[in-house]
This record gives structure tokens, sequence and C-alpha cells, in this order.
């Protein structure tokens, strides 16, 4: 194993943050190198960095022995680091194969050699058991695959260093052993691969050492076979695990108590993604979704906020029957819901924390009765403190926040509203350990002050620690309902795999 | 299938006559972006009617392309002359080698081309829009005594207009020594541009006294009287205002004592056109390469006259 | 660590900040960090508008001057302002569409209609101002609301369903003129072009009527900021409970409804109603005073106030060229490269090379001042 890339004591700074403080990370040929901490330790900028995305105020980058300056990643790619961002960057309207060869296309004549493009880019598919049309636009496949497709292009580049950023956030199990088998082979043929995720398994199974990252400043470097996961875990959160284990207390408690039942869907069938599901929440209590990708976990939260329309069956909250067409109708009804895709769906991205906690309180008030400045201030430095969003004022436009205070900051715009059914699809997700243990807490006070919830997540443990019952689904199907004692992770997953 | 008999019957007539007299001519006119253009299209559509031609009218909407190909398909319906009002001067050759090869004759009226060989077109029918600047600069000259500080609103930069009108009138007041152009700034042929320049003149010349204003047509003037009354001066009197058209708003402003004089630019094109392609279907191939239309300096005295008469 | 959460309530969600929160404990420092980003903002629109009028006293020494004959103001400065009055209105409108992710390109086109119909209904005989005012009025909202209907309810991209009343909506003002220029005489409609009030030209007052209104409109209610969260994210506003389909729609009919008062000011200007030039490419110099005036063509956070001074730095262009005494045919030329300038000193990472390459100088400098 040889030394391919050292980067030395990089800083880089922001207007009023200090990013990256002179952070250090080696890469040696044939390793999967994990990069991880939390949410705005600096992970990716250190990624930007490295790839040429943006330019560093000190320290030096040492590739293959030579001192390099990246201005941008084309200049990185050519000397061989590609990078797959976490979100998916290609080009919804091209072509599958387009898309895998965009910027070096095989040519014959000076043209591009379609049918060679097409074979070569089956063949680079067939790795990842993908078999899907290459010659159909990206847009008509789900954010999985695109996904992979980004990682196939990376690897397609036959790059010296490949830099995967959260490549696994939308992939379901089976496809990220796909992911590990191929990067396995790329091991073998000396590639160097940063993996940063959040999932701390994954990084055992695959990794073979790992950087922490915290508060821009680098805490260390590990072999991973040496690092048991407790240790982790204070390394990156800067103290130890016991004070982040989640109680399940609350939750049995009320679960034997029976409450009345607020929401339930009888019957509900939407095409294409949800079969006569029968539900019910009660009042206070969280219900979890369980289910692979596609099993109708987010469809389910989409029909009961009036995203998707119901082909049959009926939605009743508090014993009324609702009348879904658009999410104003739900909103009025008294419910809310957190967004799976948090940047499409979720925030308005050069409006300021203010303005996106108090929009949706505003627009239920109404136009015509504009909330003071003042008021908005105290509202939003609330929810600030009390959600401890991390940052120096309101007024900093939302996208500037890491994923974890971006969700909160979603989190509060509901609680402003107070809604009596609060609906959360993927709430954790690429979210750091210490803001997860956060909201499953908020979850467990919200459901003890009265709300209710409905959970989609895709993290078992989580959704068992927090949950009153779990319903399992498959193929768009409810296939079981668990609680009190049998609501464990395993019985879950089994439930997920048999039904 | 009678009727089919009859009708090419009819057609072969219509043919064999149409070497006599056109019976169908293609006409292709800029636009209508102006009083004087409409009543140019309208004294055209009135004169084909009255000599008993189908005149194929195309409306080209300011542009190039779209006169080029009504042209085409004047060529295509087989007509048996084309006029042409051009939008630009340059860019005809190749649809005009067309109608050639067709051999159908073709009439510029109006606006001028630019093409190295003339017997491409049969003749241009135009006024000679230096001739109107000179006839309004000499006007403006005898009044004036040739001593005379000028403000010139120009038309659109690059319009042929514009640069001959222009040209006329600078050769005409070059022999005055007292008389030279002080402002001259683009109007863009409209009212509305003519009194916003005409506004920053007044201002620009900050007390300094202007005798007249040239205008390059009538619509730019009749915006200057208005700049120039709500500056607090009387237009016709404190400064003087020629101009080159014809309008009937502008003989109105004139029978009022607010323009002092105007050549008309006659919109009466459309018979010298049919007269030309008359005589070459007759057999006349020794036409001149430009017949002038040239009007006559208006003045007030006979402006109420001459206002009633262009009344509609 | 503390959870954060323990000690909330949902009922108690709401009532708290009152009780807990005081403007104490808002640093002044916030909101100073919020005026740095916005003061630049302002800076340097204004500062191309100060250079700007700055560069017309060297043309003309007097241009700052203002008299007052015959009971008005009378200079340069206040033709400017009045000059700008229809650019200033349809950026007003403009502001808001290209505030929601549109573009409206048809507002020179619907100022050509309401002139055509006021004009039209001026030649009836005893009709009153107010009918007229009032019908151009509501032909501008017509206008914009079928602008907004074709873009919000049927999903058309909004540059092409405005270019539809773009092209259709100059032949709807030529066919109601019957291809000619409808002059009229009627002193009421008239002031609204050339009158004035208080020494000021009218078309400066219903610019100034129009600015205070929209704006009480926009920021005492949350319309303006609906419709930056809509420009921003229309999905993720709809999912937070707005209708952004209204919201659009809205901003299409004000626009309509400015380009119908800008329509009624230039006819009134020239008493006349001129189809084919009336409002003719005056939707580009509104869009370019939206750009001036720092909003994204992508949507999100405007100003109306800024974008009328873009108005205002393009009037004042125009003004500028007629008083210099160059050619004509420089003009454009000259308004391009002004306009030019102007969006570079805008532009953040123009600004940091330009004082990136003044630092290069500087450092070379004393270097070789080392070496001595």
């Amino acid at each position: 194993m040889s030394l391919i890339l050292e980067l030395k004591n990089i800083s880089k700074h922001y207007p009023g943050v200090k990013a990256l403080e002179e952070v250090n990370l080696r890469l040696f040929s044939g390793e999967v190198h994990a990069l991880l901490g939390e949410n705005g330790a600096g992970k990716s900028t250190l990624v930007k960095v490295m790839t040429g995305a943006q330019s560093k105020d000190g320290g030096e980058i040492i590739f293959l022995n030579e001192k390099q300056h990246f201005n941008t990643p084309i200049e990185a790619q050519k000397i061989g680091i590609s990078t797959v961002y976490q979100e998916v960057n290609l080009v919804p309207n091209l072509t599958v194969a387009q898309n895998l060869f965009l910027g070096h296309e095989p040519k014959r004549f000076g043209l591009i050699h379609f049918q060679k493009m097409y074979a070569d880019a089956r063949t680079v598919l067939t790795q990842f058991k993908l078999d899907i049309d290459v010659s159909a636009p990206l847009s008509s496949y789900s954010i999985a695959v695109q996904q992979l497709i980004a990682i196939a292009r990376g690897v397609a580049m036959s790059a010296k260093v490949l830099v995967l950023d959260e490549p696994t956030a939308s992939l379901d199990a089976d496809e990220v052993q796909v992911l590990f088998g191929i990067l396995n082979q790329l091991k073998q043929k000396g590639v160097a691969i940063v993996f940063i995720t959040h999932f701390l398994d994954q990084v055992y199974q695959i990794s073979d050492r790992i950087t922490v990252l915290r508060n821009g400043r680098f805490i260390g470097e590990y072999l991973t076979s040496e690092l048991p996961q407790p240790q982790l875990i204070e390394a990156m959160l800067g103290r130890s695990l016991q004070q982040h284990l989640v109680e399940k207390t609350s939750a049995e408690q009320t679960s034997n108590g029976t409450s009345a039942v607020l929401l339930s869907l009888e019957g509900v069938s939407v095409k294409g993604s949800i079969q006569s599901m029968n539900l019910t929440v009660p009042k206070g209590q969280a219900v979890g979704l369980a289910g692979l990708l596609g099993s109708g976990r987010s469809e389910v939260c989409n029909a009961v906020f009036g995203l998707d329309l119901l082909d049959s069956g009926s939605i009743h909250l508090a014993g009324k029957k609702l009348h879904l067409s658009h999410p104003v109708d739900a909103i009025n009804a008294g419910i809310a819901l957190c967004p799976e895709d948090r940047k499409v769906d979720g925030i308005i991205g050069p409006l300021s924390i203010r303005e996106n906690i108090i929009l949706a309180l505003q627009a239920r008030v109404g136009w015509w009765r504009c909330l003071s400045k003042t008021r908005q201030q105290e509202i939003a430095q609330f929810f600030i403190d009390k959600l401890q969003i991390a940052t120096p004022d309101a007024d900093k436009p939302i996208e500037q926040l890491s994923g974890g205070n971006q969700q909160k900051v979603i989190l509060a715009r509901w609680l402003a509203i107070e809604p009596i059914l609060l609906v959360l699809d993927e709430p954790t997700r690429g979210i750091d350990i210490g803001a997860h243990a956060e909201i499953i807490k908020l979850i467990r006070t919200l459901c003890d002050d009265g709300m209710s919830l409905l959970v989609a997540s895709s993290e078992l443990d989580e959704l068992v620690a927090f949950s009153n019952k779990v319903v399992v689904l498959r193929d768009r199907y409810a296939v079981r309902e668990l609680s009190g004692s049998e609501l464990t992770s395993q019985h879950v997953m089994q439930a997920i795999a048999e039904g | 299938m009678k009727n089919y008999t009859l009708v090419s019957v009819f057609s072969l007539w219509a043919i064999g006559a149409s070497c006599a007299f056109a019976t169908t001519v293609g006409f292709s006119q800029v636009g209508s972006e102006s009083g004087w253009r409409t009543s140019f299209s309208e004294a055209v559509k009135a004169e084909a009617k009255q000599r008993g031609i189908d005149l194929k009218f195309a409306d080209a909407q300011q542009k190039q392309e779209n006169q080029i190909k009504a042209v085409r398909s004047f060529i295509a319906q087989g007509v048996d002359a084309i006029i042409i009002a051009p939008v630009v001067e340059t860019g005809w050759k190749p649809v005009l080698k067309e109608a050639k090869r067709a051999n159908i004759p073709v009439v510029i009226v109006d606006r001028n081309i630019k093409v190295d060989d003339d017997s491409l077109f049969l003749t241009r029918i135009a006024s000679d829009f230096t001739e109107e600047g000179r006839k309004i600069a000499q006007w403006l000259m005898d009044k004036t005594e040739g001593n005379c500080a000028i403000a010139e609103l120009q038309g659109t930069v690059g319009a042929t207009a514009a640069i001959d009108r222009a040209a006329g009138f600078n050769a005409v007041i070059a022999n005055y020594s007292n008389a030279k152009i002080v402002r001259s700034q683009t109007g863009e042929f409209t009212r509305a541009k003519g009194k916003e320049v005409m506004e920053g003149f007044l201002k620009a010349q900050n007390g300094q006294a202007l005798c007249a204003v040239w205008s390059h047509n009538d619509e730019m003037a009749l915006g200057a009287v208005q700049a120039i009354k709500e500056a607090g001066f009387k237009p016709g009197k404190d400064i003087l205002i020629v101009s080159v058209d014809g309008v009937p708003d502008y003989f109105k402003a004139m029978a009022d004592g607010d323009v002092n004089a105007t050549v008309e630019l006659s919109p009466y094109l459309g018979g010298p056109a049919f007269d030309a392609i008359d005589a070459f279907l007759k057999g006349n191939k020794d036409l001149p390469k430009l017949i002038s239309t040239t009007g006559d300096v208006f003045t007030q005295e006979t402006a109420a006259a001459e206002y009633e008469k262009r009344r509609l | 660590m503390k959870t954060s959460v323990e000690m909330m309530s949902s009922e108690a969600l709401i009532e708290m900040p009152n009780s807990q929160q005081t403007s104490s404990n808002t640093p002044n420092d916030r909101y100073q960090a919020g005026k740095s980003t916005s003061f630049g903002r302002y800076l340097w629109p204004l500062l191309a508008l100060a250079l700007l009028l700055l560069a017309n006293l060297f043309i003309d020494s007097s241009f700052f001057h203002i008299a007052y004959q015959d009971d008005r103001l009378y200079g340069s400065l206040i033709d400017i302002l009045n000059r700008s009055a229809p650019v200033a209105l349809l950026a007003i409108g403009m502001s808001l569409v290209i505030a929601t992710g549109g573009i409206d390109l048809s507002v020179g086109a619907v100022m050509a209609i309401a002139g055509a119909v006021c004009a039209n209904l001026l030649l009836l005989p005893d009709i009153g101002l107010g009918t007229v005012v009032l019908a151009g009025l509501v032909v501008g909202l017509m206008a914009g609301c079928i602008n907004g209907t074709l873009v919000s309810f049927l999903g058309i991209q909004p540059i092409v369903a405005t270019l539809l009343l773009m092209v259709a909506g100059r032949g709807v003002a030529q066919l109601i003129n019957q291809g000619q220029i409808v002059t009229f005489q009627h002193q009421g409609f008239a002031a609204i072009g050339v009158g004035q009030f208080l020494g000021l030209p009218m078309p400066i007052w219903i610019v100034i009527g129009m600015l205070v209104l929209t704006q009480l409109l926009l920021r005492k209610t949350a319309l303006g900021l609906f419709i930056e969260a809509v420009g921003c994210n229309a999905k993720a506003s709809r999912y937070l409970g707005i209708n952004d389909k209204s919201i659009k729609l809205f901003a299409y009919a004000i626009a309509g409804l400015c380009a119908a008062l800008a329509g009624m000011i230039s006819t009134a200007d020239i008493q006349g109603s001129d189809a084919n030039n009336a409002g003719l490419w005056l939707e580009l110099d509104a869009i370019l005073a939206v750009v001036i005036g720092g909003a994204a063509l992508t949507g999100g956070r405007f100003s109306l106030f800024l974008s009328i001074i873009g108005a205002l730095i393009i009037q004042t262009l125009a003004t500028t060229i007629i008083v210099s005494g160059l050619p004509a045919k420089f003009n454009l030329l000259i308004k391009a490269i002004v306009i030019l300038t102007v969006l570079l000193l805008q532009s953040e990472k123009f600004r940091r090379q330009l004082s990136g390459l003044f630092k290069l100088r500087v450092f070379k400098g004393t270097k070789v001042g080392d070496k001595k």
C-alpha cells in the first residue's frame, strides 16, 4: 500500500466561519477510507477542497509526491480524483448512457459513437446489477438508481481516487451490498476510496481506515479494526455514547393505555403506490412506517398530506372524513408533513431561517394579516433556542445551515402552527448522530404533549425506539402491525423480509 | 368533369389575356408602422380595385424574411407582376433572380434596394428623399434669410429616408454660412420619441435660441411641437418647424399655426407602378430605372384647405 | 447533553416567546449583519446612478439646474423622472413577476392595447374621464390575468405564454386603431401625461403612488414574502400551504395593471395612440431595470425601490445621450457599454477579481521596493 494523496494542514474560512482548521487526510492505494464527523464537521468542505470545487486558504495537497493546486473540479478529475457528490449531480434530461460518459464519450470519426456508448454503458451497469434501458432519460429512474448511476460514472472514469459523499443515503440494503461489492473490486485494483456516511455499521463493514473531524478540526486517524464503535462515536461527538442512548420507556408506557383514534385510513389506494391500506394513529402516539424503498412508506405520508389523490378508500381525522386535494386542505385539518427530500420539498434556500420558520404559520394565518417583524423574530428565536439550531442569527439563509439544522428549522416551521398530526418522512436522513438523538427525543416529547405522529423511516433501531407501534409495508400493502413486546428491530426486519 | 374543363379553358384564356395587361399583382408591403404607410397601402389597394387588378397584399410586419417569403409565394402563384416596398436595402438579389427566372417583372416602390445588377427589377417608383430634403431646406433658408440655428430630429438610424433627407438638407444649408445644425439626435420616426428628444434639446440649449426644428418626418415634428409648448415657447413662431411627409394631423397643426411647412410624400405610388407594369407587358422594355414622385412644399397659407381635402 | 425540548408543550409553543423573549436578547450585531448585505445591494445601483448623473454635469453644466416656471419645476432632472415613468411602472410589475421566477414579455404590447382602448373611447362624445381610465386599467388587468392563467394554471412556460400576448397584443392594438395613429383632444386625459401637481409632472406622482401602494400591499401583508418563497422554491411553498398558483396569477395581474398605467401615460403624453410604437421594446427595458436592481431572473428576493433605480439609470442614460451631442449611431453601443459596466460593478466576483488585480500590483510594487 502506497500513499496516493495527502492533505496537510488544510484550512478554509468562510465569512464568519472557520470551516476547516489545519485538517490532515492520508489516502493509501487500495483502501476504503471513511471520513466521519457530525454535520457541519467539515467533511463536505474537505471534499470540495480535495476535488478543486473550492479553493483552500491554507495547507497543501500532495498527489503522488507532487504538490497540486486545483482551481476547478476538471483539473482534479484529469489527474484522477473523481467525486460523486451527495446530491446527484447529473443531467436529468440526458440519457443514462450520456450521463455516464458525459465529457468523455467514445468517438468515431470525431462524432459520438452511440452504439459503443450504449454497449459500454450496459457493461458498466451490469457490474452494479442494474438492468435498465441506457437510452432512457435519467429522470425516468428513481433517486436510488440515479445515485447508483452517479457512482457508476465515477467508477467508469477509472480514477485513482474516488470520493463518495453519502453514497448509500438513498440506497436500500441490497443496493448497498452491490455497491460494496464494487468497492471491494476497486480496492483490488488499487483505487483509494474516500467514503463519507452517517451509517456506522457500513463503516465497519467496508472501511479500512477512519479519519474523524469535529467542528472543522482534525480529531484523529484510526485503523477501523482498532477502533470500537463506542470510541468512534465519542471521537465524533466529543462526549460519551451513554448520553445518546435513546430510552424507550415512555413509548412502552403509553402504548398500554387505550387512546382514542385520531387518524384512520380505510382501504386507501393510490394508483401505483399504495393498495387498500388500513392504518390507525391513536391520539398522543407515534406510529412508525417501516419497509423497503418503494414499499409505500413515503406514499402513505403523501396521501395523508393531500399530495397524492386517493383512488379509493377514505381518510378520517378525529372522526371527520377528510377531502384532501391540496396540501392546504391537510394543513387546515391540522396535518403537517416534513418531506423526505428536504432540499427540494422542504427548505426555501435563499430565505432566512426566520422566514422559513414562520412561513407555514403565516400561510395559515393568511396573507392579509402579516406577522410583525418582532413577532417573527420572537418565534424564530424561540425555536432556535429550543431546538438548538446552530446559527449566529435568525437572518442567515437556511441553505447555509447543515442538514440537521435545516431539518430542525422545518420541524420548527410545523411546530409553530401546532398541528394535531405531524407526519415525518425520513426525519433523520442525512443527519448526524447528535441531531438524531435530539429529534428522537423531540418526537417522544411531542407525543407526551398529546400530538400524534406518523413517521416513515428506514432506520429500524430508531423507529422501534420512539414508536408506540410500527406498521410494516411491503409491495404497497401493509403486511404487519407490531407493538408492545413484539416491537423490536429484529421483528420488524423479519416482517419486512417475510411479511 | 365539365366544370374542370370549363375552368381550364377559362384559365387558358386568362393566361392569354395576361400578355396584354396585368390581372394579378403581388404587393409586399413593409407593415403598417405609420399613418403614412397605412394611407400608402390603402391608396395602392384602391388603385388596383379601380383598374380591376387582383391585388395580393402581404404585410411583412417590418421583417425582410417575411417579405422574401411573400415574394416567393407570389412567384409560386404565378402572378403577372410583383411590387415590393422593401424594409431594408440589402439582401434582395437571390429572390429577385428567382423572379427574373420566372419572367415576372418586379417594381420597387418607396425605399431603395442595393443590387449590382439593375436588370433584376423593372423600375423604382419613389419620392426622391434627397430632393425632399433640398426643397424643405430651401424653403427654410428663404424664410430665415439664411440665419438659422437648427435642431434636427433624425429618423431611425440607417434608414434611407433619414440618410437621404439629411443629405439633401445639409447640401442646401451648406451654402448659407449663418445656418447650422446645432443639435441632432434620432427620434426614431415616432411622436413619443420626437417629444422626448426635443425636451432634451430645449434643456441642453439652456436659453440659447433655436431658430428652427428640422424633423425627418411629421410624427416627430408633432411630438416636438408638444415639447416646445410645454417649455413655454410658441412653436411655429418662436421656433419654426419644418418636416417631410404631409400627414393629415400635420396639416391640421399647420392650419393652427403650430408648424410651418412640409414636403408632401405622396402615398399614391400605386398608379405609376401599375402604369409601369402595363407598359412593360405591352412591350416597352425601355423604362427609366427611377420614376420620381417628389411632392411639393406646403405651407400655412394653404394648410386649412389641404387639411379638408385629406380628412378621412 | 441536555435535551432541548423537554420543557416544551405544544400549548406553550407560541405563548412562550412573549414571556421569555424580549428585544434585549436580540443583539445589535445581528441586525447589523443583515444590514450590511442589504446596504451592499443598494450601494452599487445608487453609485451607478450617481456616477451617470455626475457625468452629465461635465457635458452640461446646467444639468442640475431646476427652475420654477409656469407653476411647475423645469429641468433635466425632472425630465428624467418624468420620462422614466413608463419603464418604472413596468419595472414594478416586472419585479413581482421575476420574483416568482417568471417573466412578462407582453407588457409593451399591453401598453399599446390600453392606450388604444383609451384613445378610442375618448373619441366618443360625452365620455367621463373616470370611465376611460377604468377601462384602461381593466384591460391591463385582464391581459395580466390571461398571462397569469396561462403560466400558473395551464403550466405554460412564462417566456412562451407571455410571448403570445406580446405578438398578438400589438395586433389587437392595431386592430382597435384600424392601423391609424388615433389622436384625441381631451384635457383631462392628457393631464395624465402632461399635467402637473405641486409642480411635478403627473407621471412622477403616478409612479410614486403605484410604488407606495404596491409596497404597502406587499410588505404590510405577507404577499411579498409569499412571492419570494414561491420564486425560491414553488414546490416547497406548496408543501407548506401557500397557494403558489394564485400568487403567480397575482404577480402577472399587477404587471398587467402597471403596463396599462404606463400605456395611458405614454398615450396621454403625445395625445395619441400609436399602436405600432407605444411601449415597443419597453418590456426589455423593464427586465433590464429589474436586473440592474439586483434581482435574479431565477426568482426570489426583489426590491421595488431598486428596480425603480434601475429604470432611472436607463432613462438617465437615454437623456445623457440626447444632450451629449454624440452622433445618433452610437446610442445603442453606449447604452450597452454603460449597462455592462453597471452589471459588472454589481457582480461580487468581478469586484473581487478587480481588487485582486489591484492587490497584485501593490504586491509587486513592494517587492521591487524590497530589492532596493
